[in-house]
């Protein structure tokens, strides 16, 4: 057993990555769903195991791709950081299939299942792929396997607007993955390498050597990485994509999206703002955090949350919810402090959990009363209670009340807002929260206070509500005993922000 | 510096051909041009002395894609619509050209030997590849050894690539949306299975692009060449057969389940030989694992294994993704202007009964 746990980092990749060819070649509905299942639920035990061994060391751990140390080869790394994201993707991914098991029987047409289960298997591997890399280029790489998934797992929604949604993350998402290639490229020429932790030292002697002077390939660079990710990340001004992905796409997928794919690309961020460029330089000499980064996420956190008040479906609506969610993200890096980042990594898990437990709950209502129309949510507290309730334990947890795993992590922003003396600031998060209790009450009134249509029927889909009350039951968990994974957090970020050392000298002594 | 005129000649080619694809209304013409723009690229790549991207570029972006283009037009329509002038569109496009423009700034000179990248990891795979793995071709070292994991995320790619087509094209939503509607046999341009000496071209040329195709799979290690290349080119002479007799009769050679077979089949293959080196006590794709005793011939075989997987699932997918583009049955179109041009019906014409080749007929 200890022979395959030395394995754990590459075989959370490996496992989802080769299922999927199996499953395209079994072809067989019943055995592809079983075994998607199986596979996502290893990898997500993996994804955990990886967070204890994480937890056991101190210094992060590294995998050798192929036998070659870095930076010849590339390399897995178990950092706290990247532990922490994987095992959140990986549970998320594994309840997602739980509830697609009744879902994609309506919404993938028949013998093409096989498929869309190998779609979601390589859209894991992608997402877990660019978390635990430790290499520049292998990050582009897995993108490109989790976007080109990802678009059509959302196409396969069954409206026919599910294709425009899709085209249009297809042509943004394409050239966000572009602009982040572009700015690899320009750090491969001004570095000479790939590897993360090398790339990071080298940059670090570029901009020593010239402290006022700004290096304009390596500043090019940078900014074409930002755009490329902020694009995929959903940043205002730009998230156009992400309200129409996300309400059009299958209703599995939607849980599965909203959970994990910003949150990946979010950890990318804090990767190429703190570690490539160095936190020194981005928040102190480009200032990128307060005069760039915080004003965009404020917008966005307004905006987002403005707009969701007045969409005509439950999906638009958390959809747009999602938008203002990722400006939290966001504002929390562009402190550029620990605990900024520490208060980041708490709201990316808090809101994954939180939102993909929801747009399960949204797949419970669709299934019960055959739209997400919020107009046809009446009376659904006395229809379906149990489902109600937990839209509304989902709906606390997005505004933030104490008890949720939404009141820690907003308590850890507004505690990095003041440490860094950002009182105006603390007070607009404090007020954009407020306007998530006017979205999130507006569905409750139609749900409690308005009298259930007569002639309607509902039904009941238990297996829906499985990994919804899962996901918003660890919500409520963390929420009230949130210790370990603050502690977690703070050693994640802690990890992040240390001095990047120099790779030990290769075997061969190559360098030379 | 010889080649410098050369290259400058290339170089305002590239942008004549990039200004006019960008300003031309008939999509029949920016896709051919395309295909020209690729090809100027190859030559570039070949000036600059990377043979192996030169080679790619020239199978994939002048020949696969451009099938592909025409394909998707044969679908569609081959007119873009007016659409009004987008100022910021315009705007953002400027800006970004300018941030590339400066940051070719700060860069090292063109073919500086003090450049950080001939010092990083680049000069350790010109001086060690050979003790290290043995194989002439350092690309090859580079792409299936070295960074080896990065070509099965490629190939993992390909892969997604050709599920996501077959999910896209064949879901419930998209037949729903596309009716037949039968060519009118008079009407008709003719086909290209009907011009005698194409056909005749095309039967003398295929054995020999197969044979091409096996050479570069199993020379890549000694030449430029690989996977990725043969398995282009392997599929392509697929793409010709189909282009001249028609889909159906390339179904008949390669039915549909065979090839989403060989797609999966590839990847599984690369990553079997990943994890058949953890089962030999080695990490993930640690080919030396194979025999300790003596590391590059483990190398070699990995090697050669893993570039067989490339070329398999690659000329696979490729192939499915052609026949679903031309397998789908023509929209119903809006009615076009008089005096447009015909689209091209190279691809599409899945209604018309198939006439199997026979020996010696043209």
């Amino acid at each position: 057993m200890s022979g395959l746990k030395a394995h754990f980092p590459v075989l959370l990749v490996v496992v989802p990555l080769l299922t999927a060819p199996l499953l395209a070649l079994i072809r067989q509905k019943q055995v592809a769903r079983a075994l998607a299942l199986l596979s996502a639920l290893a990898t997500a035990v993996i994804g955990w195991g990886l967070v204890i061994a994480a937890r056991e060391q101190v210094e992060p751990l590294s995998y050798h791709l192929g036998g070659w140390p870095p930076p010849i080869g590339i390399e897995y790394v178990v950092s706290q950081a990247s532990a922490f994201v994987v095992a959140i993707v990986s549970s998320i991914a594994a309840l997602g299939l739980l509830l697609g098991t009744r879902e994609t029987r309506k919404e993938v047409t028949e013998g093409q299942q096989h498929l869309y289960y190998a779609a979601y298997l390589l859209c894991l591997a992608g997402l877990l792929g660019m978390a635990i890399t430790g290499d520049a280029f292998n990050v582009f790489v897995f993108l490109e396997i989790s976007s080109l998934s990802t678009y059509s797992l959302v196409a396969m929604g069954n409206r026919r607007r599910a294709f425009s949604a899709a085209f249009n993350y297809l042509i943004l998402g394409t050239i966000g993955g572009t602009f982040v290639l572009i700015g690899i490229g320009l750090l491969y020429q001004v570095t000479g390498t790939l590897n993360v932790q090398d790339i990071a030292h080298r940059v670090q002697e570029l901009e020593d050597v010239a402290p006022d002077s700004h290096n304009l390939t390596l500043l090019v660079a940078f900014v074409f990485m930002i755009v490329g990710l902020g694009l995929k990340l959903a940043v205002f001004p730009l998230h156009q994509w992400l309200p129409g992905a996300y309400a059009e796409a299958p209703a599995a997928v939607s849980a599965f999206l909203a959970g994990t794919a910003t949150k990946v690309i979010y950890f990318q961020l804090l990767r190429t703002t703190v570690v490539f460029f160095g936190a020194a330089h981005v928040f102190g000499a480009l200032r990128f955090g307060t005069h760039v980064l915080m004003p965009l996420s404020i917008a966005g956190m307004f905006i987002g949350s403005i707009a969701a008040i007045y969409q005509p479906t439950l999906k638009r609506m958390l959809a747009y919810s999602s938008v203002g969610q990722v400006g939290y993200l966001t504002l929390a890096l562009s402190f550029g402090t620990e605990a900024g980042v520490q208060a980041g990594l708490l709201h990316l898990g808090a809101h994954a959990v939180t939102k993909a437990g929801l747009f399960c709950v949204v797949a419970a209502i669709v299934a019960g009363v055959g739209s997400n129309r919020i107009q046809r949510l009446n009376g659904l507290g006395k229809r379906m209670p149990i489902v109600a309730f937990a839209f509304v334990l989902g709906g606390v947890g997005l505004i933030g009340v104490p008890g949720t795993s939404g009141f820690v992590s907003k308590w850890a922003l507004l505690q990095a807002a003041f440490a860094s003396e950002h009182y105006l600031v603390a007070g607009l998060v404090l007020l954009s929260s407020l306007v998530a209790v006017v979205y999130v009450w507006r569905i409750v009134e139609v749900m409690y206070f308005q009298a259930p249509p007569v002639d309607e029927k509902t039904t009941h889909d238990n297996l829906a509500m499985v990994p919804a009350l899962i996901l918003l039951g660890a919500s409520v968990l963390f929420g009230l005993f949130p210790d370990q994974v603050v502690e977690l957090a703070a050693d994640a970020a802690h990890q992040l922000f240390l001095e990047p050392g120099s790779l030990p000298p290769l075997p061969t002594g190559g360098h030379g | 510096m010889t080649e410098l005129p050369l290259e400058a000649v290339l170089f305002v080619f590239l942008l004549v051909v990039g200004i006019v694809v960008g300003r031309l209304r008939n999509l029949f013409g920016a896709a051919m041009l395309t295909g020209i723009f690729s090809f100027l690229s190859a030559g570039l790549f070949t000036l600059l002395t990377a043979v192996d991207v030169a080679f790619t570029e020239a199978a994939v972006g002048a020949g696969i894609s451009t099938v592909l283009f025409l394909a998707t037009l044969a679908l569609t329509d081959d007119t873009e619509r007016e659409s009004e002038r987008s100022w910021l569109a315009i705007g953002v496009v400027s800006l970004t050209g300018l941030a590339l423009f400066f940051g070719t700034f700060d860069m090292p000179a063109f073919g500086d030997p003090d450049a950080p990248i001939h010092h990083g990891v680049g000069r350790h795979y010109l001086m060690h590849s050979w003790d290290e793995i043995g194989l002439p071709n350092v690309v090859t070292s580079v792409l299936a050894s070295y960074r080896g994991y990065d070509t099965f995320g490629e190939l993992a790619v390909v892969f997604t690539a050709g599920i996501g087509v077959l999910l896209l094209l064949r879901s419930k939503a998209a037949v729903m949306g596309a009716k037949a509607k039968p060519i009118p046999v008079r009407s008709r341009a003719p086909y290209v299975r009907e011009m005698p000496i194409v056909r005749a071209v095309a039967k003398v040329m295929l054995p020999f692009i197969l044979l091409f195709a096996l050479y570069v799979q199993a020379h890549g290690d000694f030449g430029p060449g690989g996977g990725f290349q043969a398995g282009v080119v392997f599929a392509a002479a697929f793409i010709l057969y189909g282009l001249v007799w028609g889909p159906r009769a390339v179904q008949g050679i390669a039915p549909e389940r065979m090839l989403e077979g060989g797609m999966a089949f590839g990847v599984l293959l690369y990553g079997g030989v990943g994890v058949a080196a953890l089962f030999a006590g080695g990490t993930f794709l640690d080919y030396s694992a194979f025999t300790p005793e003596h590391p590059s011939h483990g190398q070699h075989w990995g090697i050669f294994l893993v570039e067989l997987g490339v070329g398999i699932t690659v000329s696979a997918v490729m192939v499915v993704i052609y026949f679903v583009f031309t397998a789908r049955p023509r929209p119903r179109l809006p009615k076009r202007k008089k005096g447009a041009l015909a689209p091209p019906r190279l691809t599409a014409v899945p209604e018309l009964p198939v006439e199997t080749p026979k020996e010696g007929s043209s």
